[in-house]
């Protein structure tokens, strides 16, 4: 079912009356129970199309709709109780404690004495123990790392009791394994609250394991959107991602480094092993081709080089075929 | 007489349902489920409570002390309508009375409209003059005070002309200010425009004292000290309704600030057109920190100090809360000022008491966050 569609959707920036267009004619459907990452290079449009369904900024021209009313048109009260937001800006508030801030979520359903309706209290316990910060509940936030940061503004927007939640980077500034939690946390949260959960992201590896859609944004070709692996096998990711310095690596979904490969070897044997020896050897300035005349062979422990010599780290494999390499071209 | 009793009569009703009011709210605020812990709501009341006492009890002693000393006894006399000693009840109606009540509003709005200032730039030493309100009164008086060479002897000889200059040059300065908030979308930039509109008044001022008489400037000068005795009755029939009107808008965006508190962005996500909000709280701190520096003087320090020691004492961040301990904070601070003001034989100017009261509380503040 879809919570939110676009159409015609033009979006961009108005400069001294000029209109200053990043992206035009776009049809996007949000899912209900899907977790969606928008991906893209720098300067593609990320922020200002989530900033544009958001609501926080107008479109140029077109509709961006939620069961059929036009969202640009709502108040911003009325808004609020459509899309919740997690942004990057920091919130620093003296005597805040966690409680306080997922309270705030309740904001646009409560009358002006700001007195709670209903559950409100529910919600906000319900979106605290979501997020695991049941035992941080009443710690003041400027204690929190900025994971729990993180984790707490996701429960504000849960508490907000939206159809829609839509989250500006919220990976970065975290380590990776605070990334992963987060973005489980959010593949969970679509899954079991039936929440459409629309981010943008530059972690694509990541993205692609826990999205279950991908918004793929360019400049040149749109938006593409799809399932991770269709993207990958129709090369999209290749394409949006080109350049001189790294290519999309569709065998693991992460980013290589190009190399200027000019010298040759072979390597055969133990998988894991195998792999990570590429990457050594891709690093050093080494093409693997079948012809070339320095074989290597990867056993369980070591490496056999050649002539059967055998070595017992990277670190002496390398040396190795930079010693054969360069008596092999000294007496040309 | 008849007159002035008259409208003691309403301030002393207004004053005591407010004093009832607030006890009430409080009562009110325990029964509301603010999310929180219970002990900390418990713990607020009492605060509350305490402070209220507080209040009323600088409110007492700033009317019994002075260079006479009237005793308790005397002023319970007075208020019940026994005016056996004409003097004193003379001094204490017309003289002590408006002073007390002048405290309590001075106090009560310019720390309200610090508070607002603190949530609305979202910086903890924004004080309601930041926005150049102060800078535009002392405009509006050094003119009236040193170009009255070519004013009228009749107007520049009454305090209204004074008054009127400095609501004037305050709301010069904040239609400007509201002008730009609404083409500025940065908080930080309509603080930079405030403190650029302050500084240009500043040095029209500079200007003005460069070329007046020694009288003038001395006039200008005891102006910029600050007085809370030259409030009368008949000031106060304009000073009161504009500082409750400032207060009432306060309170009626307690939410909003609330939400402002997480900065534009998410305040509009929960709701909250920032155009309008920051429009409304810009007027509101007019109407409180011009009202009353029109008829003080400007009195500094208070409003960035009292919001830092509400939430110290509080230890909330919900306006709800903040902004009647502002009240009730700032109030009591100001009346222990003019206690303080009225220990040497001289009376001592307000503006240099409340400075040597807030500057500390400054340092501490930065010393506090490094």
């Amino acid at each position: 079912m879809s919570v939110l569609t676009t159409q015609n959707l033009n979006i961009g920036y108005l400069r001294k009356g000029k209109a200053d267009t990043i992206q035009t004619d776009l049809h996007l459907k949000l899912q209900a129970g899907e977790l969606v990452c928008l991906i893209g290079p720098n300067g593609a449009g990320k922020s200002t199309l989530l900033r544009t369904l958001a609501g926080l900024q107008k479109p140029l021209s077109g509709k961006v709709q939620i069961d059929n009313v036009d969202i640009t048109q709502l108040s911003h009260q009325k808004k609020a109780l459509q899309i919740a937001l997690v942004l990057t800006d920091r919130v620093e508030i003296d005597n805040a404690t966690v409680r306080d801030i997922v309270a705030y979520g309740r904001h646009p359903h409560s009358n002006w004495w700001g007195t709670p309706t209903g559950g409100d209290k529910e919600f906000v316990n319900e979106a605290i123990s979501l997020v695991h910060l049941d035992d941080k509940a009443e710690s003041n936030i400027n204690e929190l790392s900025d994971g729990e940061r993180q984790r707490v503004m996701i429960a504000k927007a849960l508490a907000q009791d939206t159809p829609v939640i839509m989250l500006d980077e919220p990976t970065a500034h975290l380590d990776l394994p605070n990334r992963v939690e987060i973005m489980l946390l959010l593949h969970r949260l679509a899954h079991t609250t039936g929440k459409a959960i629309l981010l943008s992201t530059h972690e694509l590896d990541i993205a692609l394991q826990a999205a279950d859609r991908i918004w793929l944004i360019t400049k040149d070709t749109g938006i593409e959107c799809g399932v991770p692996e269709d993207l990958v096998f129709n090369g999209s990711f290749s394409r949006a991602f080109e350049s001189k310095a790294y290519y999309f690596n569709a065998s693991n979904g992460n980013f290589s480094m190009n190399y200027p490969l000019q010298k040759k070897v072979w390597v055969e044997g133990d998988k894991t092993r195998t792999y990570w020896t590429l990457r050594a050897l891709a690093r050093a300035g080494y093409l693997v081709v079948p012809d070339s005349e320095i074989r290597i062979h990867v056993l369980e422990k070591s490496w056999l080089v050649g002539d059967g010599k055998e070595l017992f780290s990277v670190k002496d494999l390398l040396e190795e075929i930079d010693r054969i390499n360069s008596h092999k071209n000294a007496p040309q | 007489m008849f007159f002035k009793s008259r409208s003691f009569f309403y301030i002393r009703q207004s004053l005591s349902k407010a004093i009832i009011f607030e006890l009430a709210r409080k009562i009110c605020t325990f029964g509301t489920p603010k999310i929180n812990s219970i002990s900390l709501k418990s713990r607020n009341t009492i605060i509350f409570l305490v402070l209220s006492l507080i209040l009323i009890g600088l409110f007492i002693a700033d009317l019994a002390w002075g260079s006479i000393h009237i005793s308790l006894r005397e002023i319970v006399d007075v208020f019940t309508g026994h005016k056996d000693n004409i003097i004193n009840a003379e001094i204490l109606l017309n003289f002590r009375l408006p002073k007390a009540i002048t405290a309590i509003l001075a106090g009560a709005s310019l720390s309200v409209a610090g508070l607002m200032m603190q949530t609305l730039f979202r910086n903890p030493l924004a004080d309601p003059y930041i926005l150049g309100v102060s800078s535009g009164s002392s405009l509006g008086v050094a003119l009236i005070t040193m170009a009255s060479a070519t004013l009228p002897a009749v107007l520049v000889n009454s305090g209204w002309a004074m008054i009127i200059a400095a609501v004037a040059g305050a709301a010069l300065v904040l239609v400007l200010v509201v002008g730009v908030s609404f083409r500025v979308r940065n908080s930080v930039s309509l603080l930079i425009v405030g403190i650029m509109f302050g500084t240009i008044a500043g040095s029209v001022v500079s200007v003005l004292q460069n070329f007046s008489n020694p009288d003038a400037i001395k006039l200008f000068v005891m102006w910029t000290f600050g007085s809370l005795s030259s409030v009368t009755w008949a000031y106060m029939q304009v000073l009161l309704p504009v500082s409750v009107l400032g207060l009432g808008i306060a309170f009626f965006l307690h939410k909003k600030l609330d939400g402002l508190l997480l900065g534009d962005n998410y305040a509009r996500g929960l709701g909250i057109s920032i155009i309008p909000t920051r429009f409304i709280i810009v007027i509101a701190t007019g109407l409180l920190a011009g009202g009353i520096t029109a008829f003080t003087g400007p009195i500094a320090f208070v409003g960035v100090a009292i919001p830092h020691i509400v939430r110290g004492v509080f230890r909330s961040s919900t306006h709800r809360i903040l902004l009647p301990g502002s009240v009730l904070c700032g109030a009591s601070l100001l009346l222990m000022c003019d206690i303080i003001s009225q220990i040497p034989a001289y009376t001592l100017p307000i503006n240099t008491i409340s400075s040597l009261f807030g500057a500390p509380i400054i340092l501490w503040i930065i010393l506090k966050k490094h």
